[in-house]
């Protein structure tokens, strides 16, 4: 794996999306060049439909490009198969998804354990343990996704992102879901983890006073960058 | 709204179930309507016809005109027992003027000369000849072209005969045969006042027809009288013929409880995936009524079509299958009944009101907050209780397809019992299962804790699992060992010759001639005939039994036997065999069917007739005997003293190899009165029939089979959605292919074994039950069940959990990441 020479976490170049649409060829996304660099916090702001959880799913190599590249610590993600990427996230990313995207069937701490064990962590349980405590569910470990509130199932999930003390971590609306209130203590309890782990942050949103909270915006509008 | 969910490819899985549902159960109806029908026209070859009418003397014609007025063909046939003359020598033969036509149902094969090829013939003896059995050629030393003399005519012998389809059925044919034209009957002059003769009506034609007029001649019979239908034919015949539509009746029950078991899980299927866009147009303002309306239009207009669509592929499935069929099967398959098409109409609508609604009913439930929460409102996972009116349509369905109440309800019975005992032990495993988790490795733990964590979703997926593989295994290895128990029933050495008229004087030299002649040694029974005159000293009267076949019992001569000891092949079945006291003061033992059938239990006092004396005794046991196996049996046991001071003659049966003939010639030409029946035809008649009943089961059951397979994806399918969003999430936190394959391999490999397991035991439970209590003979499960069950469902989740992975993981995880 090629290391990169100036230190960004994240290099997006060239890269579009297009899907077929009928006969016709629908844009979403269209030459989008960025770089983030390490501990930086990024927010990536567009109105509905403007591509920016596009974009967040092939920075994350969770969708594949029709054109461009996209590095991560230095790896070209389309130059790896499926597995490749997987790997790549597992030892680099994490996320959080507007829709919490809790297993149902596994308990709080099973779904904290969960990225662990796929790295094989001999000590996931306790260090499942100890990030829930930290998010302030000490008490919930064996509840069920169900059994818990937007805002606590919320909570369980940023657990699960930064148990693995991710390099970089993927946000996509995680508050919008959530009343105001509770998105506003989900958000600083990210922001907290985020400083106490240095880990580089790209949040999806669409709430200018979230964005604000970051050291860079990037807006997306009819699938470019704006700024 | 239902052009909407097609297109949107909501429908199309639930409308393919309903439509493969119904194709099932019209193809197995209408198949095994036909089957039945041929079957059943089979079997009326035993009788020559669909109708057999038989007197002592000439039919009125009016009987005759009456048949072809309604449009039914006719034939006749005069059998009497004579002495033929050839060269000098005589034989007594059997023989039988017949008319153009004969026989109606079945065909008589001649062939030029003795051991020459025989074929079949559409003809009867041209006037003026006769074809004869191979064995008066070896008797009288005669060849085809030769004469025969019979009374004051004589013939010249056209051809060899070897095969007659109704030789089983009168139990008249006590020498070789003779078969000549009815219009030469009046030369012979054997037609005298006081000759002994049987005048046979043959009737045939469409089943109401024959029906119809088996009413009108029923009311018009004189004495001397009777109608055969098929239950007058041989018991054995029509024991095989009953199981044969037990079997077909079983097959098709199957399709229908593995079509409900397929509806129920794509409806709660397509239950899951509305839930939001129910809450949103509840939301929108659409009334629980209005909503539920649109719904339930929409199953209804989409059941219309697959119904249509699964009973006109039925019907263009059944007659493929018929047309494989037909090679293997001898008769041609009449045309199918509209009354299938009905059944699988009926059938298709009753699952979808059973099995559709209740999920669907949930619907209602569905609060419009769910717009906001989707949490709320999903449906729940238990649904028993909402099943409980689909379950009992099904029953009725069940029972109706059946066409045998008492089957239908041990199928319905051992089912439900399964489906208890089933989610219990299914329930309890997977706990069990679940606590292993902490000793296994990562793809293990996390399948087999899946499978705790939905342990009640996975019950209910276990459940039909293993129905459907009960189904299967029910129809494969049981099936299997019921087939072979019954083919086991009548073994190669099965006698194939009975001796009649046995005089006392002759028991020692005929069982000499048989050790004489390397014959074993034949087990001789004395036989008095006599009536049944009083139960308990209350005369027995035909008008008191309603009951055809017990009427004719009730009307004719039983053959009584007597002896100290229980035959072999008999058992004693309640009461007990006869002790020493009752041997002094004399006792009956009767079998049980007829003892069932006249209503007669132990401890009951019988009196009958025999000549011009009575005797009372008491039933001391009731008999079970086994009719396949072509021994003699007798209805009526009685002790010794009972009827040693009357006359008897004796009979005995064996088996006879077939280089054997000749010693028959010699037997009856040292005791001219014996009459020697030969039982081998009749028993290669009932073989074929079996057989052919076997390979008509083996291919409707291949259609069950297909349901079956289907509720299997139907029941993996079912967990579809979720897996798939699983998978994504997985990948998506770093998880390999390999890791999402291998943790769903282990949840499905446990699935598929508990399945499997339990359905082995549940196909072993209602085998048991089955041959026990329907089929009536002993069932031996073959080992191999208990591998064969588990492998079954390890191979049937194993291909869906293959297609599932790959489903999941063919899709970027983006894609069903977003539509969570």
């Amino acid at each position: 794996m090629q290391k990169n020479p100036d230190g960004a976490v994240v290099r997006a170049t060239g890269l579009g999306k297009a899907v077929p649409n009928g006969d016709a060829t629908l844009v979403i996304l269209q030459d989008i060049g960025l770089e983030i660099m390490p501990r930086e916090a990024v927010a990536i702001l567009g109105a509905s439909g403007s591509g920016k959880s596009t974009l967040l799913g092939l920075l994350a190599g969770l969708d594949t490009p029709s054109s461009g590249t996209v590095e991560l610590d230095g790896a070209d993600l389309f130059e790896l198969d499926e597995d490749g990427r997987a790997a790549l996230r597992k030892r680099l990313v994490g996320f959080v998804f507007q829709s919490f995207q809790l297993l149902p069937p596994l308990t709080a701490i099973e779904n904290v354990m969960l990225p662990l064990e796929l790295g094989g962590d001999p000590r996931a349980e306790e260090k499942a343990r100890l990030m829930l405590e930290r998010v302030g569910l000490g008490e919930r470990l064996r509840h069920y996704p169900k059994y818990l509130s937007g805002g606590e199932q919320q909570r369980v999930a940023l657990a699960r992102a930064f148990v693995v003390e991710p390099k970089l971590l993927f946000a996509d609306e995680p508050t919008g879901n959530l009343d105001a209130a509770t998105g506003a203590d989900v958000i600083d309890l990210l922001f907290e983890l985020n400083a106490e782990q240095g880990t580089t942050l790209v949040l999806v949103t669409h709430d200018e006073a979230l964005a604000r909270r970051c050291n860079r915006q990037v807006r997306i509008a009819a699938g470019r960058i704006q700024s | 709204m239902l052009a909407r969910d097609w297109r949107a490819g909501e429908l199309r899985v639930l409308a393919l179930a309903l439509f493969v549902a119904v194709t099932a159960i019209s193809s197995v109806g209408f198949f095994a309507d036909r089957v039945r029908q041929a079957l059943t026209r089979e079997a009326h070859q035993l009788l020559g016809g669909d109708l057999l009418l038989v007197s002592d003397h000439p039919w009125d014609a009016s009987f005759r005109d009456e048949a072809r007025a309604r449009g039914l063909a006719t034939a006749d046939a005069t059998t009497l027992i004579s002495m033929a003359r050839a060269g000098g020598g005589t034989q007594l033969v059997g023989v039988k003027a017949v008319s153009e036509g004969y026989p109606l149902r079945g065909k008589l094969r001649v062939a030029p000369a003795p051991n020459a090829p025989d074929a079949e013939t559409r003809d009867v003896p041209a006037p003026g000849t006769v074809w004869v059995d191979e064995r008066l050629v070896g008797a009288l030393n005669v060849k085809p072209g030769e004469a025969l003399e019979l009374g004051d005519a004589t013939l010249r012998i056209a051809a060899i005969l070897t095969m007659e389809p109704d030789r089983g059925v009168q139990f008249f044919n006590i020498a070789p045969r003779v078969m000549m034209n009815r219009a030469d009957v009046a030369a012979t002059g054997l037609v005298q006042p006081g000759s002994r003769l049987s005048y046979s009506l043959f009737v045939a034609g469409e089943r109401p027809l024959v029906e119809g007029f088996e009413a009108w001649a029923k009311g018009r019979l004189a004495r001397g009288e009777s109608i055969q239908g098929l239950s007058g034919a041989r018991p054995e015949i029509r024991q095989a013929l009953d199981r044969a539509q037990q079997f077909l009746g079983l097959t098709a029950m199957l399709a229908a409880i593995l079509a409900a078991v397929a509806i129920g899980l794509s409806t709660r299927r397509y239950t899951q995936r509305h839930l939001d866009g129910y809450a949103v147009m509840r939301c929108l303002g659409a009334s629980e009524r209005r909503l539920f309306a649109l719904f339930a239009w929409e199953f209804v207009l989409l059941a219309a079509v697959a119904c249509a669509a699964g009973v006109l592929a039925g019907l263009g499935a059944q007659a493929l299958l018929a047309r494989i069929a037909a090679e293997l099967m001898a008769a041609a398959l009449p045309a199918p009944t509209v009354v299938p098409a009905l059944q699988g109409f009926a059938a298709g609508f009753v699952l979808l009101l059973g099995f559709a609604l209740p999920p669907l009913l949930q619907l209602k439930n569905v609060p419009a907050i769910r717009v906001i929460r989707r949490e709320v409102g999903a449906p729940r996972q238990s649904v028993l209780g909402g099943y409980a009116l689909g379950l009992a349509a099904l029953a009725a369905l069940l029972v109706w397809q059946a066409g045998d109440t008492k089957l239908g309800l041990y199928v319905i019975g051992g089912f439900t019992a399964a489906f208890v005992v089933f989610a219990g032990v299914a329930f309890v495993a997977l706990r069990a299962l679940a606590s292993l988790s902490r000793f296994a490795s990562l793809s293990w733990r996390y399948g087999l804790a899946n499978l705790r964590r939905r342990s009640r979703a996975n019950t209910v997926q276990i459940l039909a699992l293993s129905l459907g593989l009960t189904a299967i295994l029910l129809l494969t290895f049981t099936r299997g060992d019921l087939v072979e128990a019954w083919r086991a029933k009548t073994p190669v050495d099965a006698p194939n010759r009975f001796v009649l008229n046995i005089q006392p004087d002759q028991r020692e030299p005929v069982a000499k001639f048989f050790a004489a002649n390397g014959l074993p040694a034949p087990e001789i029974y004395p036989m008095v005939r006599g009536r049944l005159t009083a139960i308990n000293d209350r005369p027995v009267r035909v008008d008191d039994y309603e009951n055809d076949r017990t009427r004719r019992l009730v009307e004719r001569e039983f053959n009584l036997s007597y002896m100290a000891d229980l035959p072999a092949h008999n058992r004693v079945v309640a009461g007990r065999w006869f002790g020493r006291e009752d041997l002094e003061r004399g006792a009956l033992s009767v079998e049980e069917g007829i003892a069932k059938t006249l209503g007669i239990k132990t401890g009951d006092r019988l009196t009958w007739s025999v000549g011009d004396q009575t005797f009372t005794a008491p039933v001391t046991d009731l008999r079970g005997l086994d009719w396949d196996s072509m021994r003699v049996n007798f209805f009526v046991i009685t002790t010794p003293k009972l009827l040693d001071g009357f006359p008897a003659s004796f009979i005995t049966s064996f088996n006879l190899p077939d280089s054997g003939a000749a010693a028959m010639n010699r037997l009856v030409g040292e005791f001219p009165n014996l009459t020697v029946v030969d039982m081998s035809a009749i028993l290669r008649q009932a073989l074929s029939i079996m057989e052919q009943v076997i390979r008509a089961v083996q291919f409707v059951f291949l259609f069950a089979l297909a349901a079956g397979l289907l509720v299997l994806y139907a029941a993996l399918l079912a967990t579809q959605d979720e897996r798939v969003q699983e998978a994504a999430v997985m990948r998506a936190l770093g998880a390999s292919r390999a890791q999402v394959a291998s943790a769903s391999r282990a949840e499905f490999f446990s699935l598929g074994f508990l399945a499997g397991l339990l359905a082995s035991a549940g196909a072993v439970a209602i085998g048991y039950v089955l041959s026990v209590n329907v089929f009536q003979f002993p069932y031996h499960p073959d080992p191999w069940i208990w591998l064969a069950g588990p492998a079954l469902g390890l191979v049937a989740v194993g291909l869906n959990a293959w297609a599932g992975t790959r489903a999941a993981l063919r899709r970027p995880p983006i894609a069903a990441l977003r539509e969570a």
